[in-house]
């Protein structure tokens, strides 16, 4: 049957993998481009003929990337931010939804909690009150600004909490039967249990604390506490930035307008979202399933 | 076994993240007071004068504040129907595709702009569209003026949804392919043997049996009518197309942050955080009610 297809019928899957071609071209097109900017020779990149492939094959701007300590000191505090703020929020993740999972019956108080989360995910007092707290706690140019407010990722919680659930009930009565306590059972059961989701969440936290850039423009007020998408985007992309000069961001400023060096600046810094992207890709579609299926 | 004996330690697994959620989200709320007073940052919040509604009056009489709520509304809006068509349409288009192994391999390419962050594509967007980028070069070649993209009010809002749809429309998909995936294969088969082409199919078979979806996250995105990307706007955005661009969360960064407008910034923020939580309870309950959606 499948052998005797109609002309229009091999015409049209022709044609729509073209069109899927097209597509994906256009999806990696931009990332290809900066690529290509980063390779080139700074002189082909101001003339704007570099396109998809490199012009005059040059790893110039990467040996200046090596003589700029600013952007080494922001990818470190990108990595440590990722590193710190991705453990708070897997730790408060499995501990928060390990008991919000129980039933009404096994812990009454898990709907006073499920409340009071659920408003603090969906209402918030904004931008400003926030700002005036991290400032009244003394956290400016600290990386706890960086990582405590957004500590508890709620929307994770809800998912794991709805993955944990979602496991036989039998299971946590045979272990508490056994004598086993609610830490050793969360630990030693539910955790392993729960890795391909866990992975899933955590690698959106990861990338999310990577790519956030605002709470570092606002709550960094000094230029070598910036993280890298901070650095960047006051670097490559701020024109808005010279309302609110000061000097330290104004000498960051005077070093711009080196095409190749930004872009190369650009593309270091998607390597580490480009390295987990692999892992990311395999557990996400799972991971956002997650929260869809419920009993 | 005592389950009572339980209580105490689960409520210990809670206590770090309910402490942190109190410092960090309720009690920024109480700093909504701030929308109410003439807030000085040398008196703090305990010695700045009251002023009532004040900063709400003064911003329903401002200009701005129309501009800005249009700009939000008609961008959210916008972004919001694009997301329902076109990761639709890609959905139902690859589903098409035969061969598994480039069905995976387009999936993994277009999901990739999703995790790459707007300071990195604004400045990839801005140099595609800046006067000696590729497009502009390309027109140039055609023998067409170069425009300067980023700086019109007229093409402004059709950058900044379309840069989001390319960015967005893979990701979305997932969920429609998750659909998909879910569709009895038995009811293609009837109808290939009740001679049903794969147009017909797709009309009779495919497309019904994503409305349910389509309704869904529709209802769901109307939460999202205020929310017209700040990370995307704030990184493309200038001066020059305030006009047709600026919307609330940009505004309230620039008033408040930036001007040091505390009381009217907070107060053009609070309204907004109002709305939208009245939304998003709204589209909840449409949702659970029609649906039987519930995030828990």
């Amino acid at each position: 049957m499948v052998r005797n297809k109609t002309i229009s019928a091999q015409v049209a899957e022709v044609v729509l993998i073209l069109v899927m071609l097209v597509i994906s071209f256009m999806s990696l097109a931009p990332v290809v481009h900066v690529f290509s900017v980063s390779f080139s020779d700074n002189a082909a990149a101001a003339g704007g003929i570099v396109k998809f492939w490199p012009v005059g094959f040059s790893l110039e701007s990467y040996r200046k990337i090596l003589g700029e300590p600013h952007f080494f000191n922001a990818f470190f505090v990108s990595i440590k931010r990722v590193l710190l703020g991705g453990g708070i929020n897997f730790v408060l993740t499995v501990m928060m939804a390990y008991p919000l999972s129980r039933s009404s019956k096994e812990f009454p108080y898990r709907t006073v909690y499920m409340w009071f989360m659920l408003f603090t995910m969906l209402f918030s007092g904004g931008i400003i009150p926030l700002y005036l707290t991290i400032k009244s706690l003394g956290m400016f140019n600290t990386i706890w600004a960086l990582v405590l407010p957004g500590a508890v990722p709620v929307f994770n919680v809800i998912l794991l909490m709805n993955f944990f659930r979602n496991l036989p009930k039998e299971l946590s009565e045979a272990g508490y039967m056994d004598g086993a306590g609610p830490w050793y059972m969360m630990i030693k059961v539910y955790l392993p249990l729960s890795l391909p989701a866990m992975a899933t969440v955590t690698l959106f936290s990861i990338v999310g604390h990577w790519n956030a850039f605002f709470d570092g423009m606002i709550f960094m007020r000094s230029a070598e506490n910036y993280p890298l998408q901070t650095y960047i985007q006051q670097l490559v992309v701020s024109q808005n930035a010279l309302l609110e000069l000061d000097s330290s961001k104004l000498e960051l400023l005077m070093k711009v307008s080196d095409k190749t060096l930004n872009a190369a600046k650009i593309v270091v810094s998607m390597v580490p979202i480009l390295i987990v992207y692999p892992f990311l890709q395999r557990y996400f579609i799972h991971g956002i399933m997650l929260g869809s299926v419920k009993e | 076994m005592n389950i009572k004996s339980f209580y105490k330690h689960y409520h210990l697994m809670l206590l770090p993240g309910i402490v942190l959620l109190i410092i960090f989200q309720l009690v920024p709320m109480f700093g909504i007071a701030i929308a109410f007073q003439n807030f000085k940052i040398g008196l703090g919040i305990w010695h700045s004068p009251w002023v009532g509604f004040e900063n709400f009056t003064y911003m329903f009489q401002l200009e701005d504040s129309k501009i800005i709520f249009f700009n939000t509304v008609f961008i959210a809006v916008c972004k919001i129907i694009a997301h329902l068509i076109i990761p639709l349409t890609f959905a139902i288009l690859l589903n098409e595709v035969r061969f598994s192994i480039f069905k995976r391999w387009v999936q993994t390419v277009v999901y990739l702009p999703h995790f790459i962050s707007w300071v990195i594509l604004a400045g990839v967007v801005m140099d595609l569209l800046s006067l000696d980028g590729i497009i502009n070069s390309t027109l140039k070649m055609l023998g067409f003026q170069p425009i300067m993209f980023l700086a019109k009010n007229s093409l402004f809002p059709g950058i900044i949804v379309s840069t989001d749809i390319w960015k967005e429309f893979g990701f979305a998909a997932i969920i429609y392919l998750a659909a998909l995936t879910g569709i009895n294969p038995s009811l293609y088969e009837a109808a290939e043997i009740d001679g049903a082409n794969r147009l017909k199919q797709l009309w009779y078979i495919t497309l019904p049996s994503l409305v349910p979806t389509v309704i869904l996250l529709a209802t769901l995105s109307i939460g999202n009518i205020l929310n017209a990307g700040f990370d995307q706007i704030f990184n493309l955005y200038n001066p020059l197309v305030y006009k047709s661009g600026d919307i609330i969360d940009t505004y309230v960064y620039r008033v408040g942050l930036v001007q040091a407008q505390y009381g009217l910034a907070t107060a053009v923020g609070l309204l907004k955080s109002i709305i939208g939580f009245i939304l998003i309870v709204i589209s909840y309950k449409i949702a659970y009610k029609y649906a039987n959606y519930r995030i828990f």
